[in-house]
C-alpha cells in the first residue's frame, strides 16, 4: 500500500504564486486536502453511512451538512459526497466499507480527483457569476446550499459557507483554469 | 438564459443541461424476434413533431438524473417537467407521448 505522504500533489499549489498581486475584494484561496467519497444508495444505506461518519446527510436536494472538519453534501436523489478534511481516505473508506457492510450502495474514494477554493469577500458572488449562470442572491442560493454546476467551460460542485464564502470543488485537470477565471473575475469586479 | 424546471433541483439555467432526444420509447421486449427494418426503426426513426413533444433531458452540471420534459417546438416553451417512469399529463398526451 502506497504511503499517504507520496500520494497527492494539490493541483493548485503553483497557482498561488502566480496571478496578480495587487489587492481585491475578493480573495481566493486553495482548500485543505481532504478524504473524498462518493456515496450512491438508498435511503436505508445514507442513513447508516451518515450515523457511521457523524453527519445527517441532507435528504433535501441542493445542501449539504457540517460537522466540525467532516461534511456530506447533497449530489443527487440517491447520491452525496462526504468529504473529511485532512484526514486519510484510506482510513475514512476503510471504516465507513465496515459500516456500511450488507447495505445495497456503492462508495468510491475520489479524493484524489478534485481540489478545492475559497472564493471569499462581499462581491464573492459577482466574481463567481463572472462564469456561473445560478443566481446567487442569498435567497436563491443561501447559506448551506450546494450544487454542481458550470462555471465557464469547466463543472465543479459550488457550496456557499457563509454569506461572502463560497467553496468551489473542481476537478484536478481543470482547477489552473477555474482559478485563472476567478482571478481575472476578481480583477474586473 | 432559458430555465428548466429539473424535477429535483428546481429552475436552472439551461446551460447545465442536455438533451436526450424523445422520450417514452419503449426498448422492444424480444429484439431477436424483429425484423431489421423493425429493429432500424426503434433504433433511428424519431418524431419530428411541430408542437408539443416529450422529450428527455438531463441535469448533467446538477444532479446528473434524466428527467422527463414537455416541450413545444414552435415555442421552446416548456410546460411541465416530470420524472422517469411518469407519463405525459393527460391534457397533452394528445401530442404523440
Ligand atoms: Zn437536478
Amino acid at each position: 500500500m502506497l504511503s499517504p505522504a507520496i500520494m497527492r500533489s494539490n493541483a493548485l499549489s503553483p497557482m498561488q504564486s502566480s496571478g496578480t498581486t495587487a489587492a481585491f475584494a475578493t480573495t481566493l484561496s486553495i482548500l485543505p486536502d481532504a478524504a473524498k467519497l462518493v456515496f450512491r444508495g438508498k435511503t436505508e444505506a445514507i442513513e447508516a453511512a451518515g450515523a457511521h461518519f457523524g453527519v445527517k446527510p441532507s435528504l433535501e436536494a441542493c445542501r449539504f451538512a457540517a460537522v466540525g472538519g467532516r461534511s456530506v453534501y447533497w449530489l443527487g436523489p440517491d447520491e452525496w459526497l462526504f468529504q473529511a478534511v485532512n484526514e486519510n481516505p484510506i482510513e475514512v473508506f476503510g471504516g465507513m466499507s465496515v459500516a456500511l457492510q450488507g447495505q445495497a450502495c456503492s462508495l468510491v474514494d475520489v479524493s484524489h480527483r478534485s481540489d478545492g477554493i475559497a472564493v471569499a469577500g462581499p462581491t464573492a458572488a459577482l466574481v463567481l457569476n463572472h462564469g456561473c449562470p445560478l443566481d446567487l442572491s442569498l435567497k436563491a442560493f443561501p447559506v448551506g446550499m450546494c450544487t454542481r454546476t458550470v462555471l465557464g467551460k469547466a463543472s465543479l460542485l459550488l457550496s456557499r459557507s457563509e454569506e461572502h464564502v463560497f467553496h468551489v470543488d473542481v476537478w484536478r485537470s481543470f482547477a489552473p483554469y477555474v482559478w485563472q477565471f476567478l482571478d481575472e473575475a476578481r480583477s474586473l469586479s | 438564459m432559458l430555465l428548466i424546471n429539473c424535477p429535483y433541483c428546481g429552475p436552472r439555467p439551461e446551460a447545465e443541461f442536455v438533451n436526450g432526444g424523445q422520450a417514452h420509447i419503449a426498448r422492444p421486449a424480444d429484439p431477436m424476434s424483429l425484423t431489421d427494418d423493425e429493429w432500424a426503426a426503434y433504433l433511428y426513426m424519431r418524431d419530428n413533431t411541430k408542437g408539443l413533444h416529450h422529450e428527455r433531458w438531463r441535469h448533467a452540471n446538477g444532479c446528473g438524473r434524466f428527467f422527463n420534459a414537455s416541450r413545444d417546438t414552435t415555442t421552446d416553451i416548456i410546460k411541465r417537467t416530470y420524472r422517469m417512469g411518469e407519463r405525459p399529463e393527460a391534457e397533452h398526451q394528445g401530442a404523440k407521448p
